[in-house]
């Protein structure tokens, strides 16, 4: 709600009017009128009003849905016929005719609350204005959302919310994008009548990311909706009465959820700002840039905003099948991570063991030296869990011409096999998880593992009361669950039949089973698959035609892409062997097993893991900072965009391999990322179309080969800190002080 | 410079008072006053230093009981969610039996009598392991019973007096003199608003308008000396709660606040002093030396007369 379409719209209505009394034509059409009843002055001002409203359409693209053909009803909002389903509020009915009710408390995804008052419209044989966000609207409702009643009413709503709220926009971060700024612009006076002081309040502490500023609250209620019904976590409340009222935790309480800033984003005065980002920028000064996040597998929708060749914040983009309008907090708040710790020039440990900067040229001939003294087999190439499909494409291919076929992805285990996409892909994509009405989660810890699934996970438990079971370590839910074992031997007796939740199973319409990543590193990886393929045999509704309740929740940005491109691991002892190790990126990759003069490069943007191992440094950039390609956990792909400037002497990673392959005398054939994408397209081409899912092949009944008996072993955490997961976040020193506060001991 | 001396200073009570319980209550207002009031204190040249810490709070706690109370909770050793606190054997039927009154799957509608019951059980104020003993049988988080609790003003989150005083602060009683009635409350018992004496008898507060404002000034007493003993859900308001109402009526500056002093003499010595008017020519709220008006019966209004019409 900005105050330009307010604006325009107190313009556009008045302007009109002035065009209907007075154009020439308005008076030539009544008199050709030869309908006898259109005559008569009122009905021929009615009939003739209709065709001269201008063409409105609906806010920020509200679709229409009708589940029922029989539950159309119609209202008029300015006298503009609108046809909505039966249910929908007033509200919601302005919206879709295109009219922007002004609003602090409403929030589309939270309850409805209706205690800002905010919203008023007039109503037609409505003695009082009504508070349209609470309000059904009725057959034949004739809503009027630009009177004299419903602009004196809302006016006066905003005085009495400006009463206590401190006129401190200066020195307010939600200065600018506030919305109590911008409608104070439409429906605010001048001057206050309120003479008294205003009252203050206490600031609370949150914790280490969302900043309080308690004064400012206008007691929405949106953050306390936010807290209980999305992120689920019942933390704050609404105390006190009266003149008293606050928004707190009564008792000294961080806010111990993945999804806490996004209070931030849904708070609409100053009270709750980002605390990393405190004082540091106005919005309007940034630059955004529309890009995704790659923290988890996700691929959150995010849009990064920059000063300069800074990072100076990230928040969400609505994608309403990926991540809604929710991110995680690592996703918000790595960003610090984005300029510390960074490798800007290319490095080689010499004898003391220290590092010296060189030039590319030197480091590239060393590296290029090297490899052409060691045996093909001996090589070895790692791909990091942050790499873009178009690096991993020319890491594959430049190692591929110098003989070796020892490349994998991390996260992706020795045990996995890439032929089959429905393998490792969440086949009923994010969104269609609210379909489901069973799950089983095998292994997964999704609270920490995606964050944005989660949410989706809980959604649905919330609306549909879904059951939800859990084989894996006893671990936080922010729903309901069972807990139904710790082992694999779980599962089989599921398959039995003669555990209880099979019959959850086997009675559910659209039952899903989400398998965590976590599982790829295990050595009974192949027999647990074939188990749920057993499972998938077992009960027919887990996969039907329109159904593909067999899902694999992945960790990481790159995996999907690494293993779309094939990066499988050609024998089993790829590190015992190695001579020559390529580490894109790769920092949780264990190198114990390494021999001690195994060479290693490590090409990547930060000091993490990796390079205390590595004996030469290539400096690459980050996803900030370059296009790449990424597919998420749902095989929904999309790219990256460069927000800012790459730091040092740093370049892209595929650009790298590129030239080391022209200094290894294997050049690569592509020398632009077009070059690389068409490269791309003979070996994965639903990796060029960009944000569409390419559904995975049919293959429920296929057995992998060599499955064995599963073993005994505890399915295991995989993420063990939530905040601290990649090269970027472990560099950050928000994530820092969120681990140490809020992680769960 | 001035104003950076009086935050600092500020800084420094704020720390002697996290350390005292007595004055918890009103702390987190009171200072939030101060801090929207720095520039007033500093430009009066306020001396805190040598008025002391203990004298100018107690200056803000009579601005902040004008403002209503803190709602956000500080520990205390008394006060603090790991105090162990649970429904007595007594009272453990009872909350069953509060419980029955709802249906299964609403047990939260009990919170209100749940949190009432603790109460008395407590003598007559709700430690915050209290409302989370609550929480617990009603099956909700505990910042949903914190809500209610902060809520209603008759829900006492600091400790009071066996028997509370609770002054009436509403114009009607104002101008009748229920100020002088708080001061001589005050004076006599030696304590400041919300506080409770060394014997832990008594504490005075305020309450909101009591419905009779024909009898102003009028206090309350809220009489938790028998603790919730012989409770029984039906009978709560009139006998056990023991919402007694002293309607004085001749008030007068120099009787009044005398025989205030004498009920709680009187209370102090264990007597149950009558309650209603305090005025012996009056009963109930009828005027002193009997009715004046209405002393017919009265006619039946014309316009309800159909035939009439």
């Amino acid at each position: 709600m900005g105050l330009g379409s307010l604006a325009s719209r107190a313009l556009r209505s008045s302007s009109s009017s002035r065009v209907l009394s007075t154009n020439p034509r308005y008076n030539l059409i009544r008199t050709i009128v030869s309908t006898p009843e259109l005559h008569k002055p009122e009905a021929a001002t009615e009939a003739a009003s209709e065709p001269d409203l201008p063409k409105r359409t609906p806010i920020a693209g509200a679709r229409v849905h009708f589940p029922n053909p029989d539950d159309v009803i119609e209202v008029f909002v300015d006298g503009y016929p609108v046809k909505i389903p039966k249910g929908m509020t007033v509200l919601q009915a302005c919206s879709v005719a295109g009219v922007d009710i002004p609003r602090f408390c409403y929030h589309d995804r939270l309850s409805i609350a209706g205690n800002c008052r905010m919203c008023l419209v007039e109503v037609e044989k409505s003695p009082k204005p009504v508070a349209s966000c609470a309000m059904p609207a009725l057959p034949g409702m004739k809503i009027k959302t630009d009177t004299p009643i419903a602009k004196k009413a809302r006016e006066g709503v905003m005085e009495f919310l400006l009463m206590n709220h401190p006129l401190d926009c200066p020195i307010c971060d939600q200065g600018g994008e506030c919305d109590l700024q911008d409608q104070s612009m439409a429906f605010g006076s001048d001057r206050g009548r309120f003479t008294e002081t205003k009252r203050s309040v206490v600031d609370k502490n949150l914790g280490p990311l969302v900043k309080t500023v308690m004064t400012r609250c206008i007691q929405c209620t949106r953050c306390v909706r936010f807290a209980s019904e999305i992120a689920g976590v019942q933390d704050l409340g609404m105390l006190g009465r009266g003149s008293g009222e606050e928004i707190g935790t009564y008792v000294e309480k961080l806010m111990t959820s993945e999804l806490s800033g996004n209070v931030i984003d849904i708070c609409p005065v100053g009270a709750l700002t980002s605390k990393p980002f405190a004082f540091k920028a106005r919005n309007w000064e940034l630059k955004g840039t529309e890009t995704i996040d790659v923290t988890d597998a996700v691929g959150s929708n995010i849009r990064i905003d920059s000063r300069g060749p800074e990072v100076m914040r990230i928040v969400p983009r609505l994608n309403e099948d990926i991540n809604e309008e929710w991110i995680s907090d690592k996703t918000r708040f790595c960003y610090d991570g984005l300029k510390r710790q960074r490798l800007s020039d290319p490095m080689i440990r010499g004898a003391d063991g220290h590092f010296k900067p060189v030039s590319w040229r030197d480091a590239l001939a060393v590296v290029a030296e090297v490899l052409h003294q060691v045996k093909p087999e001996e090589i070895v190439g790692v791909a990091g869990k942050l790499s873009d499909a178009e690096s991993m494409m020319s890491l594959k291919d430049f190692l591929n011409r110098m003989g070796s076929n020892n490349i994998w992805c991390e996260g992706n285990g020795k045990y996995l096999d890439a032929d089959l996409r429905s393998g490792y892909l969440m086949n009923t994509s994010i969104s269609g998880l609210e379909k489901a009405d069973c799950f089983l989660l095998v292994g997964t810890q999704p609270r920490v593992e995606a964050v944005m699934v989660n949410a989706r996970i809980r959604k649905t438990v919330r609306a549909t009361k879904a059951k939800v079971g859990y084989i894996g370590p006893p671990t936080d839910f922010n729903y309901d669950h069972d807990h139904l074992g710790t082992t694999p031997e779980t599962l089989a007796a599921i398959l039995d039949g003669n555990h209880p939740f099979s019959a959850a199973l086997s009675t559910a319409k659209n039952p899903a089973i989400i398998i965590g990543a976590g599982i790829f590193d295990r050595q009974d990886t192949a027999a647990i698959l074939s188990l749920l393929n057993s499972l998938s045999a077992k009960f027919k509704n887990l996969i039907t035609p329109e159904w593909n309740g067999l899902n694999v929740l992945l960790l990481n940005a790159a995996q999907a892409a690494a293993l779309d491109l094939g990066l499988i691991p050609e024998s089993d002892s790829g590190m015992e062997s190695a001579k020559f190790v390529y580490l894109m990126g790769a920092d949780d990759t264990n190198l114990d097993d390494l021999p001690k003069d195994a060479f290693v490069v490590y090409q990547g943007h930060h000091g993490d893991k990796g390079v205390y191992r590595a004996n030469v440094i290539f400096p690459s950039t980050v996803f900030s900072e370059k296009e790449g390609t990424y597919e998420n956990t749902e095989g929904c792909v999309q790219q990256t965009v460069p927000a800012v400037p790459t730091v040092g002497d740093a370049r892209e990673d595929w650009k790298i391999i590129r030239a080391l392959s022209e200094v290894c005398g294997v050049r690569l054939p592509y020398d632009s990322i077009s070059g690389v994408r068409s490269r791309i397209k003979n070996v994965a081409p639903n990796l060029l179309r960009v944000d569409e899912r390419e559904a995975a092949v049919f293959s429920g009944l296929l057995k992998p080969e060599g499955s064995g008996k599963v073993s005994a072993v505890p399915f295991g955490v995989t993420v063990e800190n939530f905040y601290m997961t990649d090269a970027i976040t472990r560099a950050s020193k928000i994530m820092a002080q969120c681990s140490a506060l809020l992680a769960k001991k | 410079m001035l104003a950076r001396l009086a935050s600092k200073r500020l800084l420094e009570i704020r720390q002697a008072f996290r350390q005292s319980p007595q004055t918890i209550r009103s702390l987190s207002t009171a200072l939030n006053y101060v801090s929207s009031n720095l520039c007033f204190l500093a430009s009066k040249s306020f001396d805190l230093d040598s008025t002391g810490g203990t004298c100018a709070f107690s200056d803000f706690i009579d601005l902040v009981c004008l403002f209503g109370v803190c709602v956000q909770h500080i520990d205390t050793p008394e006060n603090n969610p790991n105090v162990p606190w649970e429904f007595n054997e007594a009272n453990k039927p009872k909350v069953n039996e509060i419980l029955s009154h709802y249906p299964s799957n609403y047990k939260q509608s009990a919170v209100i009598p749940l949190l009432d019951l603790a109460q008395q059980q407590h003598g007559g104020w709700l430690p915050v392991s209290a409302m989370d003993a609550v929480a617990k049988v009603v099956e909700v988080a505990p910042i949903r019973v914190y809500e209610v609790a902060t809520f209603y003003s008759m829900f006492n989150r600091a400790k009071v007096g066996k028997y509370h005083l609770l002054v009436c602060g509403t114009t009607p009683c104002m101008i009748r003199g229920s100020r002088e009635i708080e001061d001589a409350l005050l004076k006599h018992l030696g304590v400041k608003r919300n506080e409770v004496t060394k014997d832990g008898l008594f504490s005075v507060g305020e309450m909101e308008c009591m419905g009779c404002c024909v009898n102003a000034p009028m206090i309350t007493v809220a009489d938790y000396s028998n603790g919730s003993e012989g409770y029984t859900y039906n009978y709560y308001v009139r006998e056990h709660h023991k919402l007694h109402y002293y309607p004085f009526s001749h008030f007068n500056e120099d009787i009044t606040p005398k025989r205030v002093v004498e009920i709680v003499e009187a209370l102090k010595r264990g007597e149950k002093p009558p309650h209603g008017t305090q005025n012996p020519e009056r009963i109930n709220c009828g005027p002193a030396g009997g009715n004046t008006t209405l002393l017919g019966e009265p006619k039946p209004p014309p316009c309800r007369d159909l035939d009439a019409c």
